[in-house]
């Protein structure tokens, strides 16, 4: 066991665990942060991305020593049913879920890409979350999402984005 | 919608659990769970059994009928809300917990919105009624002289005296009795109650926003995967890597390094680990040694070996959905006759989340949470598991990743109440990726034999439709995987596959449709396990009569829309959904593959019908197939889809975009693969589902019945996706795929062995 000093969505929260633990069962069991899930630990679904230091993470595979000194946001990160980010505004918009569990990995995913390239083509959103599947099949709503997201931040409708 | 927590607490009191991570409990919550701790759950025939309302105007609604990611939860909450006059946004819904609740039966089978729809209507009718009497005595003016609008009663003409749903009635019980018939599905409710008419109709059949969607974008929801008890443990089971074995040698030293390790436990073949945190389950999961014995059953060894035991084994129940005239003679006597057969392989369910479930056993008393499709159903599962009395177990229903049928049989609850037992403190299982793809009840493989006849006039004479399948060896009274694995055995071959889509939509001259059923191992369990998988059987089943009726058209040079119809006659929803789904497909009359294209992608279209309990759809799927690989593209595929009432339209096309994905999906690239030893596939690289790159286009047509009652919409229009791709590529390139998945290496292989004919 170790001390571990991480800094998640801002804050910074100490935990004791053992240092080759996935950062994922960190988050979710010692801090409680529900927004990165369980799909595979193999980081082959995308349900536990989170966002390091700017880019996606898997974090079902990541262990969480390496995590230190880093910036980590979970989807809890970036708003609240109360305040919700833009992203997250535009899925509610466009109701883009069924069940809803891999949608951490397809909001988390979008954020770097927005902030990469904050008009992307459908192409380039695809692209981007070619990596996360999505059992129910609501991919034609994410994209529809993504796209109001990049749309509305630049018209401004939407704070917070 | 949310209430005091001091409810919350004391409802929880006396169950020997506290659960940290979830609220919405009212105090109407606690009145029902005072009325249901002096025994078992709630009557049916009591109002207070499925409303309550609180001070604050809430109403809370008590259903067994859980959400599945599918939105029926909301559209529930629509019916209420309409039939009992109050605004949407007053309605919470408390669904699935088994001391709660009534049982309606497992939520399956597209039967949530047809069956449980009209029983809670029943009651938000009752209670209307009830409250409008109520008011009538407040008020002293009789009850056709008051109106109700968003949960107050007022005086006709005199808005100002009024009594709302709160004051009537609020945090305090109806104690109405309500007269029913029936239980589960077919449970009826105040059938002589006054319901509202459909031309009133404000809040059903709107795009009203899914409750629970915001909670899901943002981590606050609680999935099963979230609920954490105080001191609860993490347990991992330990299962065989290839078909049942059982363990000769568990070595406890071989995970004595790892801290944190609380138990080993092994019951018969079962064996699992529980530690105190879930890196330490996983790891001592991983590393514990055990020696498993040579199994003592093997599966087939390859796809030839099962799909001819399937086409030679005896069948045990032939399921006959029509027999008309002597199709046998008929087909004997006919102009052209043809036949062909067609393979459908075992298939995932393939949740994103792997199967959870925490369980609380203390001495005689169960708590337990899962996502469970039937909360009831598992409750009794697990009583015969433990042997406590079913009303000493309570279920409680958390969401889970979409299941598509996976959960009617829920395999964690039953592991966790093992573990639980053995270490006396709450356990969480966590199925890993490789146990889910491995050990999850797969969709039943089918092998399905079609012979069809023309007379002289190219009239369809003689139809005679053969399937063979397996049934459901997770049948609803056998035991589940750590059951069998404790020795439990199974108390009947399984349950059929269903039997829609034999062609019966039409009307043949002579005509045969029969479902048998091939007996298939279950004691002890074998990787190849087989439940209810979405729309069961359906795709296959309309995937060979519509593919053959459009070889037909094609061999008769007839437009196979124009072909279909003739035989759809008496069938006007089918006839209206295949003409809708055209129309707006712009689909051109055409012969089949009339006018091939040279290049080296070519493009075809390809149509297909289906009906489902009462609920019809048509598909155009359009394709691209790349001849030099084989590769087929699905660019975009049309749907029809009439289900009578819609109660929620944006909910339903939601449900439409995803069935057809999913069956886009299962027709282009999924396939359980094994060999004697065991399922080969047990990650997403070797069992791919589609992706972004490969989503085609979906426009839907909703066709809404305003004079029909409201049918499911959960599972048909992924029937149709299949056959309709099939025809596509035929149209395309001239061949005929008769085997799922419609690999690159199937398509190439039928091109090289093209323009000689197929071979039945």
């Amino acid at each position: 066991m170790a001390q571990i000093t991480l800094n998640v969505n801002g804050k910074s929260r100490m935990v004791d665990v053992d240092p080759t633990t996935p950062l994922l069962y960190v988050l979710r069991d010692d801090l409680e942060l529900h927004g990165p899930r369980f799909g595979c630990g193999l980081s082959q679904c995308g349900a536990c991305t989170v966002i390091i230091d700017g880019n996606t993470v898997r974090s079902c595979s990541y262990p969480v020593s390496s995590a230190k000194n880093k910036q980590i946001t979970t989807l809890e990160g970036l708003g609240s049913v109360a305040h919700p980010h833009a992203l997250q505004a535009a899925f509610i918009e466009e109701q883009a879920a069924q069940c809803g569990y891999c949608m951490n990995g397809m909001i988390m995913t979008a954020k770097v890409l927005l902030d990469k390239n904050p008009h992307p083509n459908d192409e380039e959103i695809k692209r981007a979350l070619e990596g996360n599947l999505c059992r129910c099949g609501s991919h034609l709503r994410v994209i529809r999402a993504v796209k109001r997201a990049a749309g509305e931040r630049v018209a401004g409708v939407l704070s917070n984005g | 919608m949310e209430t005091s927590t001091i409810s919350r607490r004391e409802l929880l009191k006396g169950t020997g659990a506290l659960v940290v991570s979830f609220s919405l409990f009212g105090p109407a919550a606690r009145a029902l769970a005072q009325a249901a701790a002096g025994g078992g759950e709630p009557e049916a025939a009591s109002l207070d059994s499925w409303l309550a309302v609180a001070q604050d105007g809430t109403v809370t609604v008590f259903t067994s009928k859980v959400e599945l990611g599918t939105g029926t939860e909301t559209a529930l909450a629509q019916i209420v809300a309409e039939e009992l006059d109050v605004p949407f946004s007053r309605i919470h819904m408390e669904a699935g917990d088994t001391s709660k609740t009534v049982d309606q039966a497992v939520t399956a089978a597209s039967r949530t919105i047809e069956r449980a729809g009209p029983q809670l209507r029943q009651a938000a009718a009752v209670g209307r009624r009830e409250l409008v009497r109520m008011a009538s005595e407040g008020l002293n003016v009789p009850a056709n002289q008051l109106t109700v609008v968003d949960g107050v009663v007022s005086v006709n003409g005199d808005a100002a005296r009024k009594l709302s749903y709160a004051e009537l009635v609020g945090d305090k019980r109806f104690n109405v009795k309500m007269q029913t018939s029936g239980t589960g599905w077919d449970l009826k409710i105040s059938p002589d109650v006054q319901v509202k008419n459909v031309n009133d109709y404000k809040i059903v059949g709107e795009s009203v926003r899914r409750t629970d969607l915001p909670g899901k974008f943002t981590g606050e929801f609680t999935y099963a995967q979230d609920v954490r008890v105080p001191g609860m443990l993490h347990g991992r089971v330990v299962r065989p890597p290839v078909v049942s074995s059982k363990p000769t040698n568990v070595d406890e030293s071989s995970i004595k390094q790892i801290p944190g390790v609380v138990k080993v436990v092994q019951d018969g073949s079962f064996v699992g680990v529980v530690a105190q945190t879930e890196w330490a389950a996983i790891q001592a999961a991983r590393a514990l040694k055990v020696t498993w014995s040579t199994p003592s059953t093997s599966l087939p060894a390859n796809p030839d070996e099962l799909y001819a035991y399937l086409k030679n084994t005896k069948s045990y129940n032939d399921q006959v959905t029509v027999n008309k005239g002597n199709p046998d003679a008929a087909f004997v006597q006919a102009t052209k006759k043809y036949e062909a057969t067609y393979r459908w392989p075992f298939q995932l369910h393939g949740m994103l989340a792997p199967s959870c479930a925490v369980a609380d056993v203390r001495g005689d008393s169960v708590t337990v949470w899962s996502g469970t499709q039937g909360p009831f159903r598992t409750r009794k599962a697990l009583s015969d598991l433990l042997h406590i009395p079913e009303k000493n177990i309570r279920v409680i229903f958390r969401e889970e990743s979409g299941c598509y049928g996976r959960l009617s049989p829920d395999d964690a609850p039953h592991d966790a109440v093992l573990l639980s037992r053995a270490v006396g403190k709450p356990v969480r299982v966590q199925w890993t990726r490789a146990d889910e793809h491995g050990w999850e009840p797969k969709g039943p493989a089918q092998f399905i034999s079609v012979r069809a006849g023309t007379d002289a006039q190219g009239n369809l004479v003689a139809w005679d439709y053969m399937e063979r399948g397996f049934p459901w060896t997770e049948s609803a009274v056998n035991p589940l995987l750590a059951g069998r694995q404790i020795g439990m055995k199974s108390v009947n071959p399984g349950q059929g596959n269903g039997n829609a889509g034999g062609g019966e939509a039409y009307e043949f001259e002579n005509q045969r449709v029969v479902a048998a059923l091939i007996p298939w191992s279950q004691d002890p369990p074998t990787p190849l396990r087989t439940s209810n998988l979405r729309a069961p059987g359906d795709l296959a089943r309309t995937f060979a009569s519509e593919s053959l009726l459009d070889e037909i058209a094609a061999d008769l040079h007839v437009d196979p829309v124009q072909f279909r119809l003739r035989y759809l006659k008496n069938n006007k929803r089918v006839t209206e959904v295949l003409v809708a789904a055209t129309q707006a497909a712009q689909w051109k009359e055409h012969v089949p593959h009339s006018t091939p294209s040279s290049g080296a992608k070519a493009m075809g279209r390809g149509v297909s019908i289906s009906g489902r309990d009462g609920t019809v759809t048509a598909a155009v799927a359009e394709v691209e197939v790349d001849k030099s690989n084989g590769e087929i593209t699905v660019k975009r595929v049309t749907l029809a889809h009439d289900c009578g009432l819609i109660v929620n339209p944006d909910g339903l096309r939601n449900q439409i975009e995803g069935n057809v994905i999913q069956g886009v999906s299962r027709t282009l690239l999924e396939e359980v693969r094994f060999d004697a030893n065991g399922v080969k596939n047990l990650d997403w690289v070797s069992y791919p589902i589609l992706t972004y790159r490969r989503v085609p286009d979906v426009q839907i047509v909703l066709i809404n019945r305003k004079e029909m009652p409201a049918l499911g919409g959960g599972e048909p229009s992924t029937v149709p996706v299949p056959a309709a791709i099939a025809n596509a590529v035929y149209d395309a390139i001239g061949v005929r795929v008769r085997e799922v998945p419609m690999t690159p290496q199937k398509v190439q292989a039928l091109l090289r062995s093209k323009p000689a004919a197929q071979s039945a």
